[in-house]
């Protein structure tokens, strides 16, 4: 089959690969119908992941049509339509069963690499690197689904394979940032990103009752499509001092919950950008944790922050004494999310959560190097590439 | 096939990358040497009664196949139940104990794998299997060298961590 795999920094090939097959009596092969551009990726094409290997498929937020089971698979059958969700679980672990499935006990066979940096493993996860598992990704055309009656949900018929594909990894993760970061009615959010995830955590801010909602990034067309499809107010990073201007539209309050939606290759402005390019330059640290700090100084004291940005190692300046002295509850986590994802895509088909205005451009897979330089320049107000295996 | 290049081709190879990263990122190191390195039980928490780990006394499949000393004890709280063991004989040390952990027969590396798979098998009934490794079946390229230093990266850090 046909698949798109990292070769080194900055450079994927499209290649022939053996088709996948069951390996687990609770597997199942799905065949791809469409799979999306994630953040995520950006930070393994940067080389700030670790442990990928030349030839490891990429791609973790896709929809697709069941072909196969395995003999120990319950709730699917060929021919179902289903969206997978990116984190893989066993769902009858401790932390599986307490809904924290991207902690999930069992499904990362290979959880010593992260043991070994992180004092704890975590979940395994599609086409993201070997300290995740080594699964291959779903820019294929097929692809291998383990624990499959706990990974994979059906599409309500009506909803459309592009809307129904943002449940897979975009739309549960800014759920959990609103819902794990503690929106409640009457609340005031920030949201730091307006790619996918960061819409995504806007309008589940939205829907969990916030009164007010603001998004910051500094593409234009990023800012007008949240102010449109999810309703927030925007705030454009460059043309303005973020701190300054989110005191003044919260009664010197500050946002009561903080959610980044950014991660490790956050762009900065000023003596902060240079500090963090000598510090990259000289190979001391490869992580930008902009938004972070800045969420961790805009928030209210006693508020709380929530990083959906992935990181992977350390960061330096972390402003420790803002979040202890302020009384900040600052959290973060791969998504879990199984807890999300019925719920989420009854919202799809009633059309409270509008999520297909993130596939700004759809693509075979043969062009998947050319959509992944789009997707990173953010050229021709690109937000998500959509694959189509079936092109 | 097809071979597109994105964006400016950075000068770190991967082996920079992977280099820079096992540099940056050591596990935090206690200042002490565990003094009981040798003989600390390794243990997993099965989320299932105490009963159910050990029916009739007889342990799972992949720790009754070797020769290891074994506990069972109630997890605090709703935690399921605590599965310690360790190997019986003593272990290698020195050189005979890198040269086991490279072939994959350190006696502690093997029940530290057992530990894992009874707690998948007891879970969820079965062991997962990773996916089949690509890179070696593709015939030599420029990402072969690459793909070494992220191998050796993989190796070593199965070092004997939490479980
Ligand atoms: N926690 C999870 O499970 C999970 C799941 C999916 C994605 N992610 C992460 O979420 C992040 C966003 O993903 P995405 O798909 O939306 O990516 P994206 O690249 O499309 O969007 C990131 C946005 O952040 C903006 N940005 C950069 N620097 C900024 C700054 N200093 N202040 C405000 N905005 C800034 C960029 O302009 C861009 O629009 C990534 O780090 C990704 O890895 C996490
Ligand atoms: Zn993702
Ligand atoms: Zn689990």
């Amino acid at each position: 089959m046909k698949a798109v795999c990292w070769q080194g920094v900055d450079e994927l090939t499209v290649e022939r690969v053996p088709d996948p097959g069951i390996l687990n009596g609770q597997d199942a092969i799905v065949k791809v119908l469409a799979t999306t551009t994630c953040g995520s990726d950006l930070h393994l094409l940067g080389g700030y992941v670790s442990a990928m290997r030349p030839g490891d498929v990429i791609g973790h937020e896709f929809l697709g049509e069941i072909v196969e089971t395995g003999p120990d698979v319950r709730r699917h059958r060929p021919g179902d339509r289903v969206v997978v969700c990116s984190i893989i679980g066993c769902g009858r672990c401790w932390a599986c069963r307490h809904d924290l499935w991207s902690l999930c006990e069992n499904s990362n066979p290979t959880p010593d690499l992260a043991e070994t940096l992180w004092g704890g493993s975590t979940a395994g996860v599609f086409g993201f690197s070997h300290m995740m598992g080594g699964f291959h990704g779903s820019h294929a055309e097929f692809i291998r689904v383990p624990f499959a009656d706990h990974n994979a949900f059906p599409v309500p018929e009506g909803v459309e394979d592009t809307s129904a594909l943002f449940t897979s990894d975009a739309a549960p993760t800014g759920w959990m940032g609103a819902d794990l970061g503690g929106v409640k009615p009457g609340d005031v959010v920030a949201v730091w990103g307006c790619g996918g995830v960061g819409q995504m955590a806007a309008r589940a801010a939205m829907l969990l009752g916030a009164e007010r909602v603001i998004s910051i990034d500094r593409f234009p067309e990023r800012l007008a499509m949240t102010a449109r499809h999810v309703g927030s107010e925007v705030i454009d990073y460059t043309a303005t001092d973020v701190l300054a201007e989110l005191r003044e539209r919260t009664g010197g309050r500050g946002p009561d919950v903080c959610i980044e939606a950014v991660g490790m290759e956050a762009h900065g402005l000023g003596p902060d950008q240079l500090y963090e390019q000598a510090k990259h330059q000289l190979k001391i640290e490869q992580e930008r944790p902009f938004a972070v700090r800045e969420a961790i100084f805009a928030c209210r004291p006693g508020g709380s922050v929530f990083i959906l940005g992935v990181f992977s190692g350390t960061v330096n300046r972390f402003p420790l004494g803002a979040m202890m002295n302020k009384g900040l509850t600052v959290r973060g986590a791969q998504q879990h999310g199984h807890r999300y994802i019925p719920m989420l895509l009854d919202r799809v088909a009633r059309g409270e959560l509008v999520t297909s205005h993130l596939a700004t451009h759809i693509m075979s897979l043969d062009e998947a190097p050319l959509g992944y330089d789009m997707f990173k320049e953010k050229k021709d107000g690109c937000v998500r590439v959509v694959f189509r295996p079936d092109m | 096939m097809k071979r597109v290049v994105i964006g400016v081709v950075s000068v770190a190879g991967t082996g920079v990358v992977v280099g820079r990263w096992l540099a940056s990122r050591r596990r935090a190191s206690s200042p002490v040497k565990d003094p009981r390195a040798q003989h600390r039980w390794m243990a997993v928490t099965i989320n299932c009664h105490p009963d159910d780990v050990a029916p009739d006394g007889r342990l799972p499949r992949p720790l009754a196949q070797l020769d290891v000393e074994v506990r069972v004890e109630k997890a605090p709280g709703d935690r399921g139940t605590e599965l310690y063991a360790r190997p019986r004989a003593p272990v290698p040390t020195g050189r005979a104990a890198v040269l086991a952990r490279l072939r994959g027969d350190h006696p502690r590396e093997m029940v530290r794998t057992a530990l894992r798979q009874v707690k998948s098998l007891i879970e969820t009934g079965e062991v997962l299997r990773p996916d089949p490794d690509l890179t070696r079946e593709r015939p030599a390229r420029a990402g072969r060298a690459r793909a070494k230093v992220v191998d050796m990266a993989l190796a070593r850090a199965a070092g004997e961590e939490r479980l």
